[in-house]
């Protein structure tokens, strides 16, 4: 394989694996406090409708990100709301979520665009672009790290750069701030918090928000970086696959990282791969497509050992015995 | 900004609080009620605890101490009532404002997260500001120089997971210092500790009292309260009953109070007359779950009418030896004989197959084996012989026939409260006991093996499970008893076997065998030995 090959395999490495380290790491806060958070799908879903459908309407890139970010924190307020306060359960919550940013995305699309539920194309002005980073045409000669930074570090857009210094900044809160050390205590004995005198229900609000921000993100860079519109379901499933990775990572900022881009590896060889011949017989694209899942689960059943996670995750807290 | 949590660390403001302080009573409770539910806790409880002493609440289980102690420690709100701390009422709202006002708790369960640091948990809740490294390393000078004050020595950088449930505690401990605690609250700080730990535990209160600090100690061991206390208050079925001066109190009296009738602290019993050997263990070796081998080639017998007791301190081999004798954990060689017959107790249903021979067993953990405290009371009481014919044919559940023969042991057992529909996490410990034990009981075996029969049982619960067990082995079953606690082991067996490192070490006549014997047979000392070690240590249970 040649070079550009291998710099094209991996640039669309990372642009697959950001949706999924968003969510991942937006996952993250949630779960790290106790409140798993299968909905992290809903919540992309629903921002990239909403980001997609204003950056539209009002012509502004910024606006949609913000309507997405918006929608997302909205979305996860509500989650947060029938987990925390109303005790309910966090698994049916967050299916909850999934469901109605499902039906509601199409049912609104249609409604106000007229489209089959597709939001209309945007055009250059309404998206994220590729930024080129400084001097990348300049070292584009240089042979070998020319092309990697030019190619590979270089252009991509808005949401890729935001997501990958998302990873250290969430190592340096959830590890060097005393907001990271009451998160963590909080989904590990969440008594031990209330008894410290720290409330337990404000610290699980803060993490579902910050999960609702970053699902956001994610979302927003599905409808208004990568692609340019909304289509219906176009999470297509990166919210579980952002869980899972999450579990493998177990529940680790910098591994989340590197799942991720594994994930996201997978993905873009899958894309490589279609229309591949095996001894001369076509492999159904189906077949390839499937490849991302079915490794998916070979990973999380096979390699990852015992992944213990928050201990308190899932429950809702009460004072009572 | 201040953290309204530190100003104990704050010199000027802690002499302040001192200042404040006119009267001697570091706290005065004043008419407490709380209700839950229709339940009345606590009903117009006062209380005044001097400062600078030890000052124990004793009741049995579901007396009230425990909320009381949470209200005083913010974590209820009491309905109605006054706290007055240094003789200044306060509204105390949560946690916070407890600690605030020096009062610090060490609960029964402990408050520790499980995989930070003693540092970390130490800091938690308690952080100068946002950002960690300052908090963190000023904690550390501050543990060392509590370390020294109070001979709490613990590394702060180890795991909570990774140490032991003593050190567990005294990272509790250093908390509640950490915080410029004052008044120290312990609920039931003995129920998790060893012998040895309890010892270093009561080492480390003496201290705290001779550096002035005030400690209110929850317990229901009298032996605990006659030991270290000053004071004593004793609860009765959410009411305060009385509050005596240590010294001018017995056992006794003070059992008698607890319960509100006279309670035998000694077990009565005839002498018993052994009949044929119905259990017989051969050369057993029981490795543990990393493969350990924890039972070393061990061989004894239990003859009908007889209860034999194992003594030890935890951790050596006891468990393992429990669990594989009644099929719960496969031995690696070894012949277990029921009446002569060899058990076959391998695989996942040895226990079931055990059981139908006629071997019934009380575990050790009731709440992780010998109950599903999810399930109600009638439900637990067949648990393990669901598929009896008495309870139903084939799938089919009579769940009428299951409820009435539970009401019928709830009667014969005094389990209270007397409702078979109730869910069994509601009964207290030791109601909890007398469920498992009615069940095992009531199936008549031939063989009764009871692991740690009253740990975390009530004072009257203890009476009547004694006197259960003494009544089957009267009516010529064969008992194995494997308790920690010694008096239990002395008061009831008619022999004594000591396990040390796996192996019996030593056979003894509770008639006549001192405790210091046995103590140094538990700590592994044989007659050969014994001119060297230390008897004193070796008394104490410690282990070489």
């Amino acid at each position: 394989m040649d070079l550009a090959l291998i710099l094209s395999t991996l640039d669309a490495t990372i642009r697959l694996s950001t949706p999924l380290l968003l969510a991942c790491l937006a996952g993250l806060y949630s779960e790290r406090a106790g409140v798993f958070d299968i909905g992290l799908e809903g919540k992309m879903l629903a921002a990239a409708f909403a980001a997609a459908a204003v950056a539209a309407v009002s012509g502004n890139v910024w606006l949609g990100l913000l309507a997405g970010i918006a929608v997302s924190i909205t979305t996860a307020a509500l989650q947060g709301a029938a987990a925390i306060t109303l005790k309910g359960n966090q698994l049916i919550a967050g299916v909850a979520i999934n469901m109605l940013a499902v039906g509601l995305t199409t049912f609104l699309g249609i409604q106000w665009f007229a489209q089959g539920g597709r939001t209309p194309q945007l055009k250059a002005g309404e998206r994220f672009t590729e930024i080129q980073l400084p001097f990348s045409a300049e070292l584009s000669g240089v042979p070998v790290l020319g092309p990697i930074y030019a190619d590979l570090i270089s252009g991509h857009n808005l949401l890729v750069y935001i997501a990958v210094i998302a990873v250290p900044i969430t190592w340096w809160v959830l590890y060097r701030t005393r907001f990271g050390l009451r998160l963590r205590a909080v989904g590990e004995n969440p008594k031990a918090v209330d008894t410290a005198g720290i409330s337990v229900i404000l610290l699980r609000y803060q993490a579902v928000l910050i999960t609702g921000l970053l699902c956001g993100f994610a979302g927003a860079f599905f409808s208004i970086a990568q692609g340019s519109g909304f289509g219906n379901n176009m999470t297509a499933g990166k919210g579980f696959i952002a869980l899972a990775a999450l579990i493998f990572a177990k529940w680790k900022p910098v591994p989340a990282m590197f799942t991720c881009l594994l994930f996201g590896f997978l993905d873009a060889l899958q894309i490589r791969l279609q229309g591949a011949e095996v001894f001369g017989i076509g492999v159904p694209v189906q077949a390839i497509q499937a490849l991302p899942y079915i490794l998916t689960v070979v990973l999380l059943a096979g390699f990852i050992g015992k992944a213990v996670g928050p201990k308190a995750g899932g429950v809702a807290y009460s004072k009572e015995r | 900004m201040t953290d309204p949590v530190h100003n104990g660390d704050n010199p000027a403001q802690r002499s302040q609080r001192t200042a404040a302080a006119s009267s001697d009573l570091a706290i005065e409770l004043i008419k407490i009620n709380k209700r839950f539910g229709a339940v009345h806790a606590n009903r117009d409880i006062d209380l005044k605890v001097r400062r600078g002493t030890v000052h124990g609440i004793v009741g049995e289980n579901g007396a009230g101490k425990s909320t009381l102690m949470s209200i005083l420690y913010g974590f209820y709100t009491a309905d109605s009532g006054e706290i007055r701390v240094n003789g200044t009422p306060h509204e105390i709202s949560d946690s916070r404002h407890a600690l605030a006002l020096g009062i610090g708790m060490v609960h029964q369960h402990f408050m520790l997260v499980d995989n930070f640091s003693i540092l970390e948990n130490v800091v938690l809740g308690a952080e100068d500001s946002a950002m960690l490294g300052p908090s963190l390393a000023r904690a550390r000078g501050e543990l060392t120089r509590l370390a020294k004050e109070y001979n709490l020595d613990v590394n702060p950088d180890a795991i909570i997971e990774d140490v032991s449930v003593g050190t567990q505690q005294r990272v509790e401990i250093l908390k509640a210092l950490y915080r410029g605690a004052d008044v120290l609250i312990l609920d039931e700080p003995t129920g998790v500790l060893t012998p040895n730990e309890a010892d270093d535990l009561f080492r480390v209160l003496e201290t705290l009292r001779e550096q002035g600090k005030t400690i209110i100690l929850i317990t229901h061991k009298l032996r605990e309260i006659m030991a270290i206390t000053d004071y004593v208050s004793v609860m009765r079925q959410g009411q305060m009953v009385e509050t005596l001066e240590t010294k001018n109190t017995n056992p006794e009296q003070l059992a008698e109070l607890m319960v509100g009738r006279r309670v035998l602290l000694r077990v009565e019993k005839g002498p018993a007359t052994p009949g044929d050997t119905f259990l017989s263990v051969e050369n057993l070796v029981v490795k543990d779950d990393l493969g350990v081998i924890r039972v070393k080639d061990v061989s004894f017998t239990v003859r009908a009418g007889e209860i034999v007791g194992i003594a030890g301190v935890a951790g050596n081999g006891q468990s393992e030896l429990l669990e594989s004798v009644s099929g719960m954990r496969d031995q690696t060689s070894g012949t277990v004989r029921l009446k002569g017959t060899p058990l076959s107790l391998e695989g996942d249903d040895g226990a079931h197959r055990a059981r139908q021979a006629g071997l019934a067993h009380v575990p050790e953990d009731r709440q992780r084996m010998g109950l599903v405290t999810a399930f109600e009371e009638w439900e637990n009481a067949m648990l393990g012989y669901e598929d009896d014919p008495a309870y139903g044919k084939g799938i089919i559940l009579d769940a009428k026939a299951a409820r009435a023969q539970a009401r019928e042991r709830i009667e014969k057992f005094d389990i209270r409260p007397a409702n078979e529909r109730l869910k069994t996490a509601n009964f207290s410990g030791g109601n909890q006991q007398k469920i498992v034990l009615a069940r095992e009981m009531e199936r008549n075996p031939d063989v009764l093996i009871v692991g740690q029969p009253t740990r975390g049982v009530d004072i009257g619960a203890i009476e009547f499970i004694h006197n259960q067990i003494i009544k089957m082995r009267d009516a010529g079953k064969a008992i194995l008893l494997v308790s920690v606690e010694l008096d239990e082991i002395r008061s009831l067996s008619d022999r004594i076997l000591v396990m040390f490192d796996g192996k019996i070490v030593g056979e003894a006549d509770p008639a006549t065998a001192t405790e210091l014997e046995l103590g140094l047979m538990m700590a592994g000392v044989t007659d050969k030995k014994r001119a060297a070690a230390p008897a004193r240590a070796a008394a104490e249970g410690k282990v070489p």
